[in-house]
């Protein structure tokens, strides 16, 4: 074993990356459930925006249109579930479970021409000499666009929930959708925008991955982010810069689990590989204790007549 | 403009009538997804639906279906209990995984001993081994009110990455010259799961998924447990006054569906898979879902909707074959089924009125 191996400038560098299609998926949501929806596909949304990505990218030879066809793709499918639940008022457990595995399938099918191939490289943004500062610079100033467009979007969340009137809207929906239907508020509609809202962002986290983290295709390979960034919101009482904290974490953990594999620690693979599991369980376990944070109307289905 | 009005009792009409619309609307919907990868619709169709059970090879497949259906009618008999009240195990998938692990560990530490008592024993592991790794979500939840949704699927992939380090590890075969993999139980009779009639692919899991439904079926309409699982689902409130204890029915729920994965992964792994590999997981674990709900919750329901799905399994798997129709083409075929069940629900619950809304 080798700890000496692991460059702690790069491994910072890294976990920035491996924390972003969190930010992404988990922000996504993190609306959908101020909105007083849960949708478990999460996971389907993100693969299908990872394969619609890739496609795009290689086929256009733009990362940037690829990541724009992830956005449109993850919200695509996020509109089935938005019909399931509250169109058709369909249990919103069940709709976020078939949601992901319709995803799963689906990203399967679309992916089956693209296992094995390069996608077109996202470059990093040049910030002349910022770059060439020690430590900082190769830190947070050696990244593609679209990690600074994670941090920029959790911030743009914050001020709009907590600043704007549509975001204080989207908050009443979800903490009693009937007094916002009393006001007048069209509570389905507003959720719907939500929900499209969390599909996009749960597209883009797909497409970092397959895109620029991996980067390339495999089925299946979000591997459980989607979830993660479930549990992700949780830990974050619902609040968008705990939730970015809480996204380094688990990037970090990620990080530095791949690394001392790459190390050679004296721990087998396998259980190195369970390690952001494990700790997404226990994070869970001690913040579960408080439930005053979610918000009332989360998971219940409206209908107006009730 | 149309608009919904609530029934004031669900249809049974409709309850009936929902999963067999959804399998309809999938058959043509799916048929529209096989034109456009290439395939002829109405072949696709026959080949999934038809040649497995009345076509030439049918003698075949027949017993598959009895080999595929039992896993998932016995995982989604013990899911549908928790689903009826309210809790979410979606992480059958690892209890079935960690089952398979423990029977297969349990027949594999007596090899090359030889006695009967071996495969009973290894019955239990299987049930302790599912049970165990679904007892970590309830526990959590009853003493932390952690959620067991997010805990349950979490325990999916330390469970998969489990399986990996053991075949390749613990369990690998000392004889299989460095390949992956444990011995193979189908060469060690006394854990071998057998057909009990040559040939029927009638082996001990599918009589035990029997049992589970006999049993599912009186728990749920006789015993007082059942009216707890049915009343807390209908009515939380309800239940609570009623003197239902929610901590037992978190245990119980959470632990029989974990028992029940856990015994249909030691059927698997002890029979038709035969070797602990890394992927001798299908995703029966998910499939079950889409099976509780298709059967309606209801433990009749689930036997007829476990034979369908491990139809359209084998018919997958023929269409894979014959007419190159991608395996996961079936999966989106699976996915839609659910989708189509839950949509066309609304029906059950909801009356759909034509003509303006008054305005009040």
């Amino acid at each position: 074993m080798d700890l000496s191996a692991i460059n702690p400038i790069l491994f910072v560098a890294g976990f920035l990356v491996a924390a972003t299609p969190l930010i992404f998926a988990a922000l996504g949501e993190l609306v959908v459930e101020k909105s007083g929806t849960l949708n478990l596909g999460v996971e389907g949304m993100m693969i299908t925006g990872a394969i619609c990505g890739f496609a795009t990218a290689v086929e256009t030879g733009s990362p940037l249109l690829g990541f724009a066809a992830a956005a449109v793709g993850g919200a695509l499918l996020s509109l089935l579930f938005a019909f399931l639940t509250q169109i058709a008022l369909a249990n919103q457990v069940a709709s976020g479970l078939a949601l992901t595995l319709f995803g799963l399938g689906l990203s399967a099918l679309l992916g089956q021409s693209y296992v094995g191939i390069k996608p077109p490289r996202l470059p990093d943004i040049n910030f002349g000499p910022l770059a060439d500062i020690p430590v900082i610079g190769p830190i947070l100033f050696t990244h593609d666009i679209i990690l600074y467009l994670g941090v920029a979007l959790v911030a743009g969340v914050w001020a709009t929930l907590k600043f704007t009137r549509a975001g204080l809207i989207l908050r009443a929906v979800g903490e009693s959708h009937d007094a916002a239907h009393a006001l007048g508020y069209k509570v389905v509609r507003i959720r719907t925008l939500a929900i499209m809202f969390g599909g996009a962002c749960a597209g883009l986290g797909g497409a970092y991955i397959s895109l620029i983290r991996v980067p390339q295709w495999t089925e299946g390979m979000t591997a459980g982010v989607g979830w993660i960034a479930l549990a992700l919101v949780v830990f974050a009482s619902w609040k968008p810069w705990r939730l970015l904290l809480g996204a380094y974490l688990f990037g970090g953990i990620t990080q530095l689990q791949l690394n001392l594999q790459g190390a050679g620690v004296a721990i087998p693979v396998e259980y190195l590989a369970m390690s952001p599991y494990l700790i997404t369980i226990i994070v869970l376990v001690i913040l579960s204790r408080d439930k005053s944070a979610a918000p009332a109307c989360l998971g219940r289905t409206f209908h107006a007549s009730s | 403009m149309i608009r919904l009005e609530k029934r004031p009792q669900p249809s049974r009409a409709f309850s009936l009538a929902t999963p067999v619309l959804a399998v309809l609307a999938t058959m043509f919907f799916g048929g529209l997804l096989f034109a456009a990868l290439g395939k002829d619709p109405f072949i696709a169709i026959k080949t999934i639906f038809w040649d497995p059970l009345f076509g030439e090879f049918a003698f075949f497949y027949r017993p598959q279906l009895l080999i595929k259906g039992a896993p998932l009618v016995l995982i989604a008999i013990g899911l549908s209990l928790g689903f009826k009240a309210g809790i979410w195990n979606i992480g059958a998938e690892g209890q079935y995984i960690m089952g398979a692990l423990f029977g297969a560990g349990m027949g594999l530490a007596f090899y090359p001993a030889e006695g009967f008592y071996i495969f009973p024993l290894m019955v239990l592991a299987g049930a302790f081994g599912g049970w165990i790794w679904a007892m970590i979500p309830a526990l959590l939840k009853v003493r932390f009110g952690t959620n067991e949704i997010l805990v349950s699927l979490m325990l999916v992939y330390v469970a998969e990455q489990f399986l990996a380090s053991m075949s390749l590890g613990l369990l690998k075969n000392p004889e299989g010259f460095g390949f992956p993999g444990s011995r193979n139980l189908q060469q060690y009779a006394p854990a071998h799961n057998a057909d009990l009639i040559a040939g029927t692919g009638m082996h001990w899991g599918v009589v035990a998924a029997m049992i589970a439904v006999i049993f599912a079926y009186v728990l749920l309409t006789k015993h007082r447990l059942g009216f707890a699982i049915r009343v807390t689902g209908e009515a939380p409130r309800a239940a609570r006054f009623s003197g239902v204890n929610p901590t037992r029915l978190v245990l119980f729920c959470l632990g029989t569906s974990g028992l029940l994965a856990g015994l249909a992964g030691m059927f698997e792994i002890s029979g038709p898979a035969g070797q602990v590999t890394i992927d001798f997981n299908v995703g029966y674990g998910f499939t079950a879902i889409i099976v509780a709900f298709l059967g309606r919750l209801h433990p009749i329901g689930i036997l007829l909707a476990g034979l369908l799905m491990a139809l359209t399994y084998i018919g997958g798997d023929i269409a894979q074959s014959k007419l190159g129709l991608p395996a996961a083409a079936i999966q989106v075929f699976q996915g839609m089924l659910l989708f189509f069940l839950l949509a066309l629900d609304v029906l059950t619950n909801y009356r759909l009125r034509m003509g303006r809304t008054e305005v009040a």
